[in-house]
């Protein structure tokens, strides 16, 4: 018997046992559904975190010097040696940046939480920031209304502030915020700049900021004396940047007079290092997400199990009637084999369906994204037949052991 | 002067003719001529029931032409099906040797048995045994289908079977809408659709009344008349009677062997 002949059979039962039918799908159904919805959901994550949130964060040719990473899943251990380690210093910035090539693009940042306010909102704590350097040119922020702060504004110390969209309609709503004051930790700064809108990772607005020089009052509220969060370096290639991440790591290790056995005690973090992090979590939930649905599978296997077992001893007269016509053990075998691999196609198809559906409405309702790998597709169905395979052997091999004899004696 | 063959074997019990005690009794393992499409010799079916055996069959020696029309008969228990099951390659003995068109089944494993009755076995039941679900185009289609016949031949051969037993406008039916003679009929077309060497029933009219068997009977008969090779169970001396020879079997045993005219002389049918 011909392959073609056993499918043709598989559904011609599978049409005249729909309701059973369906409830054998329902395990192999529900495990390729969750299996496709995560996957696509962590990956979804992982091309996310990729292509904007590290970029967002820290940029292209980049790196930031810190005094430990800024996204991490630290041990307690960890942690503490990471809170003895000597603070970053605008010295030590001033010394970076003069050992720089000329290529580089530097800055400097600190920033806080800090009370907000203007004349036509209340007062709320946001995230304020004092920078100095190439700042801008590192984001690349662009404005959408006036202009960005100018390095003479920045060394001066100028009371002025470039805002987010989010701040300009919260603090400034149906008016011009441009030549406006905002009270930034209770000292005023004029608004100069309003910047273009930048979106949102994980829900997160990324247009909630203030913007002021790290020479003006606001440097004191947000860092004591001297100090800063870090530093970033940008450079025209990758290669430069590490070349300069080197450079860099000479100068920071001889300011903190660090020994040639000692480990750094900073970070100097790219796109890449941060990815790191997010790596190792990707795994765990890979992981996760594929011991959840392999339950469901198994479960969905033991099903078909059952059902094929239920159908054998309720067709064995039909077994006896095929054996006595000339059907072999292998037909017998097949057309179960087949008939339990349809039906467990059938549910990972409708499960696939199902987990693009989920993973796009998860996407849709919350701020987790979501890309479907094709590949999980591809695992969904392969999933779903070697289910069927595994399920339908040992009924099938019964079906085709049965004496055609005592078959056809069968009620 | 007759042949050989046609010489009764005069008062003997068992064997119809001298030719067939030749070949029945001649050496074992001696595969028998081409004429013959059934040779059993001391065909032995015992069944262990834990411990217990049962001789359903103690060495039944029969020999069968090509285009014979041959009933079984015998009271209830005396091993008709299970000698049918045997010629049927259902099942094999426990000793003794049988050929079927000069292969000897008696040493075949479960495939080469499965093959066999894909091949020269149509079987007809009392019970039909109809698959339920399929169509009765479907149901003539299937031993094509394990014959490995193309899907396109099979329909064509399956509706020509169909005609033959006079159902060409019954195709897309299923069993359970059509009547006991017409099942009977779709099972007959399924016996013959892959032109088997010998048509076996087991009781085909049991399940019919008497208008209805009578046609199943008309049917079998023009069977055997066109040169189809026909053995059938039934414990119906009228049935029995419309076969050209009768074997009655007691006890395991053939009792006697006869041509239709002796034993309806004898018995008085
Ligand atoms: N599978 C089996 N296991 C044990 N004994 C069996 C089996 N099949 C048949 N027998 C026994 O073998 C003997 C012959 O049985 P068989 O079915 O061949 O009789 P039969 O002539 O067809 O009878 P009937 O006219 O009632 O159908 C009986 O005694 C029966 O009990
Ligand atoms: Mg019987």
């Amino acid at each position: 018997m011909r392959l073609l002949d056993a499918i043709r059979l598989a559904f011609q039962t599978l049409r005249v046992q729909k309701l059973k039918s369906f409830f054998t799908l329902a395990g192999v159904t529900i495990g390729v559904m969750f299996l496709i919805a995560v996957v696509s959901i962590v990956e979804g994550m992982g091309s996310y975190m990729e292509n904007d949130f590290v970029a967002k964060l820290i940029g292209t040719n980049t790196f930031q010097l810190r005094r430990f990473p800024s996204i991490s899943d630290a041990s307690e251990s960890e942690w503490r040696e990471w809170m003895r380690r000597p603070r970053i210093t605008f010295d030590d910035a001033k010394e970076v940046a003069a050992a720089l090539p000329p290529a580089a693009l530097w800055s400097v940042e600190s920033s806080d939480n800090i009370a907000i306010e203007s004349r036509y909102a209340r007062p709320r704590e946001l995230e304020a920031s004092a920078v100095d350097g190439d700042y801008f040119r590192i984001r690349n922020m662009e404005v959408a209304q006036g202009r960005l702060i100018s390095p003479q504004e920045l060394a001066l110390g100028s009371r002025v502030v470039v805002i987010g969209q989010e701040i300009a309609t919260r603090f400034f709503p149906r008016l011009n915020p441009i030549g406006r004051t905002l009270k930034v930790g209770g000292t005023g700064y004029e608004v100069i700049g309003v910047a273009a809108k930048q979106g949102s990772i994980f829900g997160i607005s990324l247009d909630r900021f203030v913007i002021a020089s790290a020479n003006s009052p606001l440097q004191r509220l947000v860092n004591p004396h001297g100090l800063i969060d870090g530093m970033k370096v940008k450079l025209p290639t990758t290669e430069a940047m590490f070349d300069a991440r080197e450079t860099v790591r000479q100068v920071m290790r001889t300011r903190h007079r660090l020994r040639a056995s000692q480990p750094d005690n900073f970070v100097m973090e790219t796109s890449e290092s941060a990815l790191e992090f997010w790596k190792k979590i990707e795994g765990n939930l890979v992981i996760a997400g594929v011991i959840l649905p392999a339950i469901a599978l198994i479960v969905g296997a033991l099903v078909i199990m059952n059902i094929m077992l239920v159908a054998v001893s309720e067709r064995t007269r039909e077994i006896g009637i095929r054996k006595a016509i000339g059907a072999k053990y292998r037909d017998i075998l097949a057309q179960f084999l087949v008939e339990a691999t349809t039906l467990s196609i059938i549910g990972a198809a409708i499960g696939v369906a199902l987990g693009i559906i989920l993973s796009q409405t998860i996407a849709a309702l919350s701020p987790l994204p979501a890309s479907v790998a094709p590949w999980s597709i591809v695992t969904g169905i392969l999933v779903g037949a070697g289910v069927g395979v595994v399920a339908g052997v040992y009924p099938a091999s019964r079906a085709a052991r049965l004496d055609p004899i005592v078959a056809l004696r069968a009620e | 002067m007759p042949g050989i063959t046609d010489v009764p074997a005069a008062g003997e019990p068992g064997l119809s003719t001298t030719a067939e005690r030749k070949i029945v009794t001649a050496t074992k393992g001696e595969a028998p001529g081409k004429d013959w499409v059934i040779v059993a010799r001391g065909l032995t079916r015992e069944y262990d029931m834990g411990g217990e055996i049962v001789r359903a069959l103690r060495g039944v020696d029969i020999a069968i032409r090509r285009n014979e029309y041959v009933a079984i008969m015998g009271p209830s228990g005396s091993g008709k099906s299970t000698l049918m099951n045997l010629i049927g390659c259902l099942d094999t003995p426990t000793a003794g040797e049988y050929w079927l068109n000069g292969m000897l089944v008696s040493d075949m494993n479960d495939d080469e048995l499965a093959r066999i009755r894909n091949r020269e076995i149509g079987f007809v039941f009392q019970t039909f045994n109809l698959l339920p679900r399929a169509s009765a185009l479907h149901n003539v289609e299937l031993p094509l289908v394990y014959g490995g016949v193309p899907a396109a031949e099979r329909r064509k051969r399956a509706e020509e079977a169909l005609a033959s037993v006079g159902l060409s406008d019954r195709k897309l039916h299923r069993p359970n809408e059509l009547s006991g003679g017409q099942r009977q009929r779709v099972a007959i077309a399924r016996a013959l659709v892959n032109r088997p060497s010998i048509l076996l029933a087991d009781e085909p009219t049991g399940n019919l009344d008497s208008t209805t068997s009578a046609e199943i009977m008309n049917v079998f008969e023009q069977l055997a008349e066109s040169g189809q090779t026909v053995i059938m169970v039934t414990h119906e001396a009228d049935i029995a009677a419309h076969a050209k020879r009768v074997v009655v079997l007691r006890d395991g045993m053939v009792e006697s062997d006869d041509r239709r005219e002796k034993f309806a002389a004898r018995t008085g049918v």
